[in-house]
């Protein structure tokens, strides 16, 4: 029996608050007032969807060892790199890379869903499979997908073991239906009609294809009790329910209210949500709408009350901070030309052999433990830090990034080029032993205390826009 | 078993350029301003120089490597020139390195320059982006105010210092050596300023505000050296020697050790210990005339009154607002201004402080001559709290 055995989600700290868009923008575009309610999540400036489908994995995994892995699929239309496997970011990240395949699947609203059938047919046979969905789109200054889009990402683990939602039937179609395009030049999305894209595209291309999928799955449209369907056009899950035979109650919020459409990964983060909640029997049918349709439908088992306690969506949702300041979105968006001064102008050219030798201190956090000693250190050296040790050649290596640290010093500088000034960063300090100065993210004042509890996050550190966009990933310090 | 420095080497001349915002001045005007001094004061010829050391910091900004751009600019007779970086310590590093080829009888005559133009960079602050290609991709996002600011949190986290008599304490400090500064005609910043302002400032990295942060100068040092017995021979009098010469290099313990809490400094410690021990001080407290110590932002002065073992450890603030260190005081500490107003041309700051010490020793810092030093410590220090260089010196009347 394969179906999913663990599921994860993260939502950027940060909610932007479309009234603060709205008031910004009303000028040009009053037509947006309706829309002007709640918070959409926003990326921090170090976030893109490799560090948030990063954090979703962790997640998710959540004492699995990643190197369990077998296969690791990742879904995005925002891949930070166009040709250097993103996935592969991701693994290396989690420390798997050995008997991996990976692959980033792209190009469509239901890369999501895609790469979640993809992940449950290969571990059809018993190869446990990490799928990652995550977005980070733009969007047009005083657009409505500025107020509709959220950043965001989830992950499914598949298997066949310890299933808590085991699949009954998948069924897709995959037709050449325009409703919206982002073309190669462009950042932002160009979209038709919605009146058309409902009546020439929802309604004769989704209950076809539901119908076909609860044959298979020999079900009825009523038998479905979570029905998970994200739509910008708010009304079109509940019209689609119904054309199904399926009870309009089954409909799942989208989170619009304060998480927004994270795209590709939205199929995926409004099942975690379900998951969160869903009982023993319970059948959850996911939809996404992209170039045709898929859906899925699994069924809940009694695995799902053993899980392990995890963020999710909710735990995510719940650790938020409004964020009112618009021309901030922007800056960190790169809408802005911001006057980012002289010290932001420094080289920030990569050299891919360290990296390469370094990758499992850098992408990892891996660092050593000392066996003479035990002193725990970063980076793993050669020469043991202790100075009562200083032992040679004695270190294994020691996974740092699930360690909870403290603060034990640090400063809110404003010399230095940051995105979000101040930047804060501070000594670092793990009880296992170890520490460094790290930077901090997601900080303010009122949190960054000495003796403050950090928890490592996978960011961007730089971003080497002179060679066409490097991001340099490492692992800072956010508030526990 | 080794004797130490003490007594082995004299200052026979020093030199020093005017420190500041130089934009008339490149590096090589700089570097012949403070030599031309030197020479003149040393009364030897610049033929019978048979060694030199040269020291810049941030070098890829101004001169370039080697020791090329000192040979070239001096038009040297084609003598050892060594090119040597130690940070912000790196004055005290060809002091080092000339008094060591003096004492070891290999010269007689050995030259020690130091210069850093760092105004041409086009914004103001140290130049930064350095490290190797592993270090940009884990190091934090910081800089030199940053991380000194650190010293501050974990200085007050150790002793239990409350915000605002710890912002008072390093108020002090910089109000202090703007006091001295005024009295400086070659200092960069030469202006009298009262805490309110001082208090009251911008913050750059905090707690330290921008009156905490020394200034960033272009300026030149220089010192000749030779043995005593030599300068004896010449016909000088008030003969300066170097009583010692001592550096303490961190190996990552403070950095990636939790023995370390960030509140002092590990080198400091041990470097002063040994410098005393070399110059055969027992009692620095009482002993030691005056300081030049490395006050890059005023918390490093305040930490480092204690780590060189005159304040006591976690007091060093009551001493400060005692006006212990001031001009008047007990053990006056930047008599010249410091690097916060004589300025820090990183690679010349060095020999800049044993130039103060050399003119009160001699008699010849004008306004703000002390009376009657006998013993003087200069402390040098290059890198963060929690990875640095610390370079002291110890120098004295030749009796």
């Amino acid at each position: 029996m394969v179906g999913i055995t663990g599921y994860g989600a993260y939502v950027p700290r940060l909610r932007l608050s479309r009234q603060a868009v709205y008031d910004a923008n009303k000028w040009f575009a009053p037509g947006l007032r309706g829309q002007a309610k709640g918070e959409r999540a926003m990326a921090n400036w170090d976030e893109d969807s490799v560090t948030m489908g990063v954090e979703a994995a962790r997640d998710c995994l959540n004492g699995t060892d990643p190197k369990s892995l077998r296969n690791l699929f990742f879904a995005s239309t925002t891949l930070p790199f166009k040709d250097r496997q993103n996935a592969g970011v991701i693994g290396t990240a989690l420390t798997v890379e050995q008997g991996l395949m990976a692959s980033d699947v792209a190009g469509s609203q239901k890369a999501g869903t895609s790469a979640l059938i993809a992940g449950l047919t290969a571990a059809q046979s018993g190869a446990p499979t990490l799928v990652v969905a995550a977005e980070k789109r733009m969007a047009r200054v005083a657009s409505a997908n500025e107020l509709q889009f959220g950043d965001g990402a989830a992950a499914m683990l598949c298997g066949t073991d310890k299933v808590i939602a085991k699949l009954l039937a998948h069924h897709s179609v995959s037709m050449d239906f325009v409703d919206h395009f982002r073309g190669d030049e462009s950042d932002f999305d160009y979209t038709w009609e919605e009146r058309w894209i409902r009546d020439e595209g929802y309604v004769k291309i989704v209950p076809p294809a539901v119908k076909a999928a609860l044959a298979a799955a020999k079900l009825k449209g009523a038998d479905i009790n979570h029905f998970v369907m994200p739509a910008l056009m708010a009304a079109i899950p509940k019209q689609m329910a119904k054309m199904c035979g399926v009870a309009e109650t089954a409909v799942r919020d989208n989170l619009g209210a304060n998480l927004g459409d994270t795209g590709a990964a939205h199929s995926l983060m409004v099942l975690a949500h379900t998951l969160e909640s869903a009982k023993p029997g319970e059948r959850i049918m996911v939809l996404a709408f992209g170039q045709g349709l898929d859906v899925v439908i699994l069924e809940v088992t009694e695995e799902i009350a053993k899980l392990s306690k995890r963020r999710g969506v909710s735990g995510w949702l719940a650790r938020g901070k409004v964020e009112t300041n618009y021309m901030k979105f922007l800056a960190f968006n790169d809408m802005l030309p911001i006057d980012k001064g002289m010290r932001a102008e420094f080289d920030k050219k990569t050299a891919l052999s360290v990296l390469w030798r370094k990758r499992d201190m850098i992408y990892g956090l891996v660092g050593g433990k000392c066996r003479v000693c035990g002193t725990v250190q970063f980076p793993k050296s050669q020469v043991c830090v202790n100075p009562n040790c200083h032992a040679m050649d004695s270190q294994d290596d020691y996974s740092m990034q699930g360690l909870e640290a403290a603060v034990m010093s640090f400063t809110a500088d404003s010399l230095t080029y940051s995105p979000d000034p101040p930047a804060y960063y501070g000594m670092i300090t793990f009880p296992e032993g170890g520490r460094f100065m790290a930077d901090f993210t997601d900080s303010d004042k009122e949190q960054v205390k000495v003796g403050a509890k950090m928890r490592m996050t996978f960011r961007i550190r730089d971003n080497d826009q002179m060679r066409g966009g490097f991001k340099r990933y490492f692992w800072k310090a956010a508030p526990a | 078993m080794a004797k130490g420095i003490k007594d082995k080497v004299a200052i026979l001349g020093m030199g020093c350029s005017k420190f500041g915002e130089r934009w008339e001045s490149g590096a090589e005007e700089l570097m012949l301003e403070a030599f031309k001094e030197c020479l003149s004061d040393s009364g030897i010829d610049k033929k019978q120089l048979q060694a030199a050391w040269f020291s810049t910091a941030i070098d890829e900004v101004h001169v370039g490597k080697s020791g090329i751009p000192l040979s070239t600019t001096l038009r040297l007779p084609n003598i050892p020139v060594t090119h040597v970086e130690n940070m912000c310590a790196s004055g005290t590093e060809a002091f080092r390195g000339a008094c060591y080829a003096v004492a070891s009888g290999a010269v007689d005559f050995a030259l020690a320059l130091g210069v850093e133009k760092l105004k041409d960079t086009g914004y103001g602050g140290l130049p930064g982006g350095r490290g190797g290609p592993l270090q940009a991709l884990w190091s934090a996002n910081g800089t030199a105010p940053g991380n000194f600011a650190q010293l501050a949190t974990a200085y007050q986290t150790a002793h239990g210092v409350a915000d605002a008599d710890l912002k008072r304490a390093i108020g002090h400090v910089s109000w202090k050596s703007h006091q001295n500064g005024a009295k400086n005609p070659k200092a960069h910043l030469q202006k009298a300023v009262d805490m309110d302002t001082i208090l009251n400032a911008p913050m750059i990295a905090s707690p330290l505000g921008l009156f905490d942060c020394c200034g960033v100068s272009d300026g030149a040092a220089a010192a000749i050296v030779t043995t005593p017995e030599i300068a004896k021979s010449l016909g000088k009098h008030d003969i300066v020697s170097v009583k010692a010469l001592q550096l303490s290099v961190s190996n990552g313990s403070e950095s990636g050790h939790n023995s370390w809490d960030g509140s002092y400094f590990h080198t400091t410690r041990i470097a002063s210990k040994k410098a005393y021990e070399e110059a055969g001080i027992k009692d620095p407290r009482k002993e030691v005339s005056m300081f030049e110590v490395h006050d890059c932002f005023s918390v490093t002065e305040l930490v480092t009154m204690e780590d060189l073992h005159i304040s006591e450890t976690g007091k060093g603030w009551k001493d400060v607002l005692d006006g212990f260190y001031d001009a008047d005081g007990k053990i006056p500490c930047q008599i010249d201004g410091g690097l916060k107003c004589f300025g820090h041309p990183i690679g010349a700051s060095g020999l800049r402080m044993l130039y103060e010490m050399y003119l009160q020793f001699q008699g010849r810092a004008g306004a703000r001559q002390l009376k009657d030093p006998r013993i003087g410590m200069t402390h040098n220090l290059g890198g963060a709290p929690r990875e640095n260089v610390s370079s002291i010196s110890i120098v004295g009347r030749y009796e």
